[in-house]
């Protein structure tokens, strides 16, 4: 009984076990949901899904599971960037404790019964918990927000190398307070509309909107809220980034200030997108502006630091180009993490910019349903890539040594950027090939594809398999993962 | 030497992956199903789009069986050609257009008066040939729907027989009837019932998952070398209400220059001819997977 226990106190009360939980939860849905659509339907294997797990699949409730699916999975990597924020921005014990415990259940309770709710048939009793779920996340929210305020003198910044004001307020606290109060706003955005949901207000997905002159308030606050929650996961991530390198320095004094400005004009510009669209659109341009050199800074930050203690460790004084290009690549996980948001502009933001500016000269030249793979591959790969780094980031966070993490960090980014290329190339096909041409373009990149995330999902699984295993053994490494929880756990 | 064997495995996938289609036999089949017959779809309400909305029709229309063949559709052309109905502009079969109403609205473009495509001559993707004189179908595809057409050219072949285009809600209450199925036939989609992407029909041999069209009122019940259908008319009789091809539809809308198109493709994935998906493209744009059918108003 007592090693149960113990376990469960290692799953459910430590950091490093409460994130392993969220993504095997994350795990288990995109291997058995994923096989619903794409290649994965094509090779038979939905018709096995939907027979082996007894799915209730009505084909006129297909937008709305897609929008259920995408919350619950959502919401695990909320709680995931939330239990990051617990254990690396100072707050009380029990602070840290009523926030991990609210989102924890939260998220669980949504993620199972809102999959219950949309692929097993419509029982409004699993609607309920899925939406009693989402409130406890939203209290969980407020709760960090309250354990982030920055203005209380508990916290105030000391050290003259980090962002702060003359009366000593961080600044990097302040952008992660910023950031948990823009998004429990983005996320009253969605859950307005949401809640008319079955009230007059029907189930829509944005991609099929895209061109509709008319949309409704509601429509128009759906769109925003799906935008600007995506927008607010990256900069939470990015924030617990600064965190793991210890951002310091010129650059962090810049970066900070640019962030809180940049999340909060973004916010505001997408909460303005109901009333005034137009004018909206220039302030989101504005606030990414402001947000975006900070991130650019934090990568030359990071990967200046990671040169320069490769070569202190090494006890190596002077070093020439190429010798730095090595140390930096040395360790895949620290390179990794800022590599990928390097990447993601490549496959994202320029792909991006050039749809947005060449919009009615080119991608309104095509039928809706390209324009629709096209939106619809561009925010998978941002969604992907802000996985990527989440997984890089909880490897180094448990600890993967020598060629375990040499290995695990190589495939993710391997894998993943082949995947989002290929997807890229994929999406973007129309401006290469013409429909009749198209076929071996979309071999290739669905070969590619598939093998770069078979190859991600296969270190996600092994990684997984294994903490599993590690569950069975007395003294693995969830007994010196949860002994080093206890331990930091007495030091605060 | 294991390195050699990944690499060498690797490019022959790539290679395989890349490999053109290989050159295409079209099989031949008569599906029985006559692409000049029309049927009458009685005046009542329906149950419109994804979420049902009780939708009054007040009227009976006729609507046609099949969508309009590359035989129809070269016939026309040819008796256009030689009456002067349309002329050759550039690469296109041209004609005249009166032009929409224009709002000003974000994306908009503008449509004024004057000629616009009908048809592309001797594209690629066409079905027809042309040779300076007369339109010829490209040998096997007879019985095909015609694609490549533009909203223009099928409007102007509807009223060249004395109907219009549908609009969409005519479309969608003939493809649907009066309850809520999801498909012309019935809940589920499986490739007895249609053409779409991936759904190994004869005429994907050669050329991949995208597939080609196939022969109008293909998907009722016979066996085709081998390859069994399902009888999947709509409730009112018509074939190919989903998949095949898009198919244009005759609304205007305020301050949208696009118009809309129904009933999926062999290019698209199964989800894509449920019967109430859109699609939307300008006028002008013509495709591989776009065809159309035409509809008329019952004679009192």
């Amino acid at each position: 009984m007592n090693a149960l226990a113990r376990r469960f106190d290692y799953l459910f009360h430590s950091t490093r076990g409460l994130v392993l939980v969220a993504i095997a939860f994350i795990g288990l849905v995109t291997a058995i949901f994923g096989t619903l659509s794409g290649p994965m339907a094509d090779l038979g294997l939905k018709d096995i899904s939907v027979r082996v797990f007894g799915m209730q699949l009505v084909e006129a409730e297909r937008e709305a599971r897609i929008i259920m699916l995408y919350h619950t999975i959502a919401m695990a990597v909320i709680a995931i960037e939330t239990y990051f924020i617990t254990a690396i921005v100072p707050m009380k014990k029990s602070q840290q404790t009523n926030i991990n415990a609210a989102i924890t259940v939260g998220y669980i309770t949504s993620l199972v019964f809102g999959l219950l709710f949309a692929y097993f048939g419509r029982n409004f009793i699993f609607h309920g918990l899925f939406i009693f779920g989402q409130s406890l996340i939203f209290f969980a929210g407020l709760l960090l927000a309250k354990a982030l305020w920055p203005w209380g003198k508990d916290y105030r910044q000391t050290n003259p190398d980090y962002a702060r004001t003359r009366g000593g307020i961080d600044l990097e606290r302040a952008a992660f307070f910023t950031m948990a109060v823009c998004t429990l706003g983005s996320a009253l955005f969605g859950a307005i509309p949401g809640s008319m949901f079955g009230n007059g207000f029907e189930s829509f997905l944005a991609e099929d909107v895209v061109r509709e002159p008319h949309k409704t308030a509601l429509q128009l606050s759906v769109i925003g809220h799906l935008h600007i929650m995506l927008t607010l996961i990256a900069v939470a991530l990015s924030l617990i980034l600064v965190r793991w390198v210890d951002f310091k320095g010129w650059m962090h004094k810049v970066s900070m200030p640019l962030i809180i400005a940049g999340s909060i004009i973004v916010t505001l510009g997408v909460w303005l997108v109901v009333p005034f669209e137009e004018i909206a659109h220039i302030i989101i341009y504005v606030g990414s502006v402001v947000v975006m050199p900070a991130a650019l800074l934090l990568v030359i930050y990071a990967w200046r630091k990671f040169i320069r203690d490769r070569f202190a460790s090494l006890n190596i004084k002077k070093w020439g180009f190429w010798q730095g290009v090595g140390a930096l690549l040395h360790d895949p996980l620290k390179f990794g993490a800022f590599w990928q948001m390097v990447y993601m502009n490549f496959v994202v933001t320029f792909v991006g910019i050039f749809m947005a500016i060449r919009l009615d000269k080119v991608m309104r030249m095509m039928p809706l349903r390209e324009e629709r793979i096209t939106l619809t591959g561009h925010w998978h790969i941002l969604a992907g890539i802000i996985a990527t780094i989440i997984l890089l980031y909880y490897a180094d966070l448990s600890g993967l040594k020598g060629r375990v993490r040499q290995w695990f960090g190589w495939l993710v980014i391997a894998g993943s950027d082949l995947a989002f290329a290929a997807v890229t190339l994929f999406e973007t096909k129309r401006l290469y090939v013409t429909e009749s041409a198209q076929q071996p373009l979309v071999n290739i990149t669905m070969l590619l594809t598939d093998i770069g995330l078979i190859l991600v999902l296969l270190v996600l699984a092994t990684f997984l398999i294994y903490r599993l295993a590690d569950l069975f053994r007395s003294r693995g490494r969830w007994a010196s993962e949860l002994a080093e929880s206890r331990s930091e756990e007495v030091r605060q | 030497m294991k390195r050699a064997i990944v690499l060498l495995i690797a490019a022959a996938t790539l290679a395989l992956g890349c490999a053109a289609p290989a050159a295409v036999t079209l099989p031949r089949f008569d599906t029985g199903v006559d692409p000049s017959s029309w049927v009458r779809v009685p005046a009542g309400d329906f149950l419109m789009g994804r979420h049902g909305h009780r939708t009054a029709v007040n009227y009976d229309y006729e609507i046609m069986v099949t969508p309009v063949t590359n035989t129809q559709f070269a016939q026309y052309l040819n008796s256009a050609l030689a009456a002067g109905r349309v002329k050759i502009a550039g690469n296109f079969v041209a004609g005249y257009y009166p032009g929409d109403l224009f709002h000003g609205y974000r994306h908009e473009m503008r449509i004024d008066a004057g000629d616009y495509p009908y048809f592309p001559l001797n594209d690629h993707d066409s079905r027809l040939t042309f040779d300076g004189r007369t339109f010829t179908v490209k040998p096997g595809y007879e019985n095909h729907p015609v694609t490549t057409v533009t909203w223009f050219g099928a409007k102007a072949y509807c009223e060249s027989i004395g109907g219009r285009l549908p609009t969409e809600v005519e479309w969608e209450k003939a493809a649907r009837g009066t309850d809520a199925r999801p498909f012309p036939w019935g809940n589920g989609i499986t490739p007895a019932n249609a053409n779409y992407y991936n759904s190994h029909d004869p005429f994907e041999k050669g050329i991949g998952a995208i597939g080609n069209t196939t022969p109008v009122g293909f998907y009722n019940g016979k066996t085709y070398d081998g390859f069994a259908t399902v009888n999947s008319p709509s409730p009112y009789g018509l074939y190919d209400m989903a998949g095949n091809v898009w198919q244009w539809t005759a609304d205007i809308y305020k301050g949208v220059h696009y118009r809309y198109l129904r009933g999926g493709s062999h290019a698209d994935y199964g989800y894509n001819l449920r019967v109430w998906t859109r699609n939307s493209v300008r006028p002008d744009y013509f495709g591989p997977s776009i065809g159309f059918r035409a509809a008329r108003d019952v004679k009192k």
